[in-house]
């Protein structure tokens, strides 16, 4: 087979690779990275293919006899007036106006203040623990209820928006922008210390930084339905049930 | 080729300055020595003197630089990083304004108001500090990494008596001389600028790091007057005896001075984002050590270290590359080709370390503040991380790209061209994990299929361990491609070098599956607290396994013929192209990563001690600040580029005859 041919089918079935969870599974890899990623196959596959002097040569020969060649004037005469227009139906689907919302560049993951005033004290989140974790190694019981009672919490008033499977798809779920987060897996909660999940709890999306705003966030502000002992039980709960630990530093 | 290296040094060494330099003194031996000495006193001299320029405050609050600061001014909780950072303006403004229970022994930072930032009529403050610094650091990157690997590259030619070694490295010195001149100048721009548009800032930094300034002045000249003998007294030092150890010496004291240059200035900068030694109000508690050894210094100082080495190592590949394309002569393309060879070995071997340096500085960072972690790679500047990400796989892209193509030197590299096919799968789906970001860019149909901000599969290549497994693989395999280059050109005499590359095989499977284990599992089925820790054994198996290769290619290559005929200057044009993107990659990803690390202070000059009250205190958009580093990077390259053109005008090239 050609090489140049097979530097297409190459970028090609890398293509079709990439949508296929959409096409039969729902899941589509996103645009963006379709994009990037076919851009580095397609590099990677050049860069391969022009690594000796015959491969570069043999891959560049057709294009250099479409051009050159005497002999293939009909055939270059066609790939010129082709290119400009499948060139001018490309910029005419890219710039044809849709229904599709802009894209929202905006991360969704605040940083911290150090310090928060909430329930008429001032926390220090750089040292802030969990005041319920010791319970969890010094008297397993207590614990057991304590997690449970924070379970009782977040039903009543977290399942609308994070889900009963704490999975991000609650009742409300579909009608905000961007979606409550999922505190299953590894890469939400997982990732952060308690200190990070009771700010955010408690002083919700208006209580985010200044910097680097403005911010999408529906959380409400706990504050003044939760107390200082329900938010922390809360959040025992939802590492409990998803089987996560909180991030720690000192260990 | 000999006669013409014989030739190049008579062009190095000028007769009449050889007459005047021993008239000044009885012979050039004895003149470099007493010069050697002197720097040694007045570096030594300079060095007992710098506590008693401590800057030091009397109990009224009046400053004063008197020799009187003592040990008993140095408190036992120096170094401890901040704890109570305020968090919002007003808590800062209340905690400014109670004096009590301040420690009055250093002045404390000012409350800036809009007022203290002088304006220029048509100049962004923010703009011209950051493109006067970053023009400064680009320089300062190259210059300071050149004399490493000069030094180095001297001593090996001097050991080996190859003068390839001796020649190449006296030309790297050389491209690398103009450059010092324009580090100095861009430090003097930036020295200005600071002191124009931010003088209440320097005056803080310098009531900190009054004697380190005045440590820093002194190193400078220290390593001006080394760097000039060095360079002027390579033709008349190089006798290959007593005089080229003296030369070698004389090379080291310029490095040791280099590197405590940039050691002291990675110390203020560090010091704006993890301060320590201060108290709360940012006084000085004690001695300037303490101010000195924050937190992030020593991360820096070796991030720093091997990425300037890297730097450097990629500008003179570039250089080479430059000549290798100018090239009239065979005997010239050769030898441009050997220099763009060195040139990339330095680049790629200093290269493979960075990744481990960079996520140590990272860790650091989080460790420190994790709002400054956060806001460095899970926030805003996130983005920039991905555009790191592909920058940083263009290098591994281009730099094994570079080493296919070396194999074509010798015709015995078709032995190995099959390999390179393979390589390249693994080295795409590494990159593809490399630069997956956690947080994707989303149409809403897409965010509205997936139920949520995440990919539910792609999700976990958005984390540090993917990251790092995928790093370390793309290390391992850059590397096979480097034995595979070393190959090319040879073939064992030993009757079990079939074995010996098996074992060799079993060696890198064994190590990849062991990356993929402590990756896969610690870094998602364990404690959240294993996967930043499994980082550290993902390092030393790739450590081990290029160690432990080394050492069985050694055995099997220790006795071995040539084949197929290695000849330098055997390498397509547009390889030198790899080695021109790799100086670009590393000049616009040092400019993009270094605008990261110092924004991450937000708003703050001093983090949590001393806040920016200029108009230009908010964030800039990252498109913003992509665009000015771009075009920083175009103004370094074509100053580059003129240094280029500047080194090889003064006299005709050697090999060019």
């Amino acid at each position: 087979m050609h090489r140049l041919l097979k530097f297409f089918l190459i970028v090609l079935g890398a293509y079709v690779l990439l949508k296929l969870p959409g096409l039969f599974f729902g899941i589509p890899v996103p645009s963006s990275l379709v994009l990037l990623y076919l851009f580095f196959v397609a590099v990677v596959t050049l860069l391969v293919m022009t690594s000796t002097e015959a491969s570069a040569r043999s891959l560049f020969a057709p294009i250099v006899a479409i051009v050159e060649d005497p002999a293939l004037v009909r055939r270059r005469n066609a790939i010129f007036a082709v290119l400009p227009v499948l060139a001018a139906l490309v910029a005419y689907q890219v710039v044809l106006p849709d229904n599709e919302a802009n894209i929202g560049f905006r991360a969704v993951h605040p940083a911290p203040p150090a310090l928060m005033e909430a329930y008429g004290k001032s926390f220090d989140l750089t040292t802030l623990e969990n005041p319920l974790r010791p319970v969890e190694s010094t008297d397993p019981v207590r614990f057991a209820r304590l997690v449970k009672e924070g379970g009782d919490i977040y039903y009543s008033n977290c399942l609308f928006c994070h889900g009963a499977k704490l999975d991000g798809r609650g009742h409300y779920a579909h009608a905000l922008d961007p979606r409550p987060l999922t505190f299953q897996g590894v890469d939400t909660i997982a990732q952060l210390q308690e200190s990070y999940v009771f700010w955010r709890i408690v002083k919700g999306g208006p209580g985010l930084p200044k910097q680097s705003g403005p911010w999408a966030s529906s959380m409400p502000v706990w504050e003044a339905e939760l107390s200082e002992e329900e938010v922390w039980k809360v959040i025992l709960f939802i590492y409990d049930y998803t089987g996560n630990r909180p991030r720690e530093w000192s260990r | 080729m000999g006669s013409s290296v014989n030739h190049s040094y008579s062009l190095l060494y000028n007769k009449r300055e050889r007459v005047a330099f021993g008239g000044l003194w009885s012979s050039p031996a004895s003149g470099a020595l007493s010069l050697v000495l002197l720097l040694l006193t007045v570096l030594l001299f300079g060095l007992l003197t710098l506590p008693s320029a401590a800057y030091a405050v009397s109990s009224d609050g009046t400053s004063d630089t008197a020799a009187s600061v003592t040990a008993t001014a140095v408190t036992g909780d120096e170094g401890a990083k901040l704890k109570v950072p305020p968090t919002s303006f007003e808590a800062y403004e209340a905690q400014r304004a109670s004096k009590k229970g301040r420690k009055k022994k250093g002045p404390p930072a000012p409350v800036l108001e809009a007022k203290d930032y002088p304006e220029v009529e048509g100049i962004s403050p923010r703009v011209t500090v950051w493109l006067a610094a970053q023009m400064h650091l680009w320089f300062a990157a190259f210059v300071l990494a050149v004399p490493i690997f000069v030094l180095i590259l001297e001593a090996i030619g001097m050991l080996t008596g190859d003068r390839r070694y001796d020649r190449t490295a006296y030309e790297f010195i050389r491209v690398s001389i103009t450059a010092y001149s324009i580090t100095a100048i861009t430090g003097g721009l930036l020295l200005l600028s600071l002191i124009v548009f931010y003088p209440a800032v320097m005056g803080y930094m310098s009531s900190v790091f009054s004697s380190s300034m005045l440590g820093y002045g002194l190193l400078f000249f220290v390593e001006s007057i080394t760097l000039y003998i060095y360079y002027y007294g390579w033709g008349v030092m190089n006798d290959g005896g007593g005089l080229k150890r003296l030369h070698l010496l004389i090379g080291l004291l310029l490095n040791i001075s280099g590197t405590a240059l940039m050691f002291i200035a990675n110390a203020w900068v560090t010091f704006m984002m993890s301060p320590a030694g201060v108290d709360k109000f940012g006084a000085l508690k004690g001695g300037v050590f303490a101010a000195i050894n924050n937190h992030l210094w020593h991360p820096m100082n070796l991030h720093r270290f091997v990425a300037n080495i890297a730097y450097g190592g990629s500008i003179v590949g570039a250089y080479a590359a430059y000549k290798y394309l100018s090239s009239r002569t065979e005997a010239s393309r050769a030898h441009y080709d050997w220099m763009g060879y060195t040139a990339s070995f330095i680049a790629i071997g200093a290269l493979l370390p960075i990744p481990f340096a960079g996520y140590w500085l990272t860790a650091e960072i989080y460790s420190y503040s994790q709002q400054m972690g956060i806001t460095l790679m899970g926030g805003v500047f996130g983005w920039l991380f991905i555009v790191q990400a592909v920058l940083i796989g263009a290098l591994f892209l281009a730099a094994n790209y570079y080493l296919w193509c070396g194999m074509g030197r010798t015709e015995g590299g078709a032995r190995y061209t099959r390999y390179i096919k393979y390589i390249a799968v693994v080295l795409v789906l590494s990159f593809l994990v490399w630069f997956t970001p956690h947080n994707l860019v989303l149409t809403a149909t897409e965010t509205s299929a997936l139920g949520g901000q995440y990919h539910p599969w792609l999700k976990s290549l958005g984390l540090m361990p993917a990251k790092n497994t995928a790093v370390n693989i793309m290390v391992i395999f850059t590397y096979i491609s480097f034995l595979l280059y070393r190959r090319a050109g040879k073939a064992s005499t030993a009757p079990w070098a079939k074995q010996a590359t098996a074992v060799e095989v079993g060696l890198f499977g064994a190590a990849i599956a062991n990356i993929l284990f402590l990756g896969v599992y610690y870094g998602y089925y364990t404690d959240n607290v294993y996967k930043v820790v499994s980082s550290v054994p993902q390092v030393l198996t790739t450590l081990v396994v290029i160690v432990g290769s080394l050492i069985i290619e050694w055995a099997i290559f220790r006795r071995s013929n040539t084949v197929g005929g290695f000849k330098w200057g055997r390498m397509p044009d547009r390889s030198q192209y790899a080695l021109v993107l790799i100086a670009v990659s590393f000049t616009w990803l040092m400019g993009l990563m270094g605008f990261v690390r110092s924004a991450i202070r937000q708003n703050w000059h001093v983090y949590s001690i001393m806040k920016d009250a200029s108009a230009e205190a908010y964030t800039p958009s990252i498109a913003y600040a992509a665009r000015v580093v771009s075009v920083g990077t175009i103004i370094f390259m074509a100053l580059i580029i003129f240094i280029f053109w500047l080194s090889s005008l003064g006299k005709r090239d050697e090999i060019e005859g």
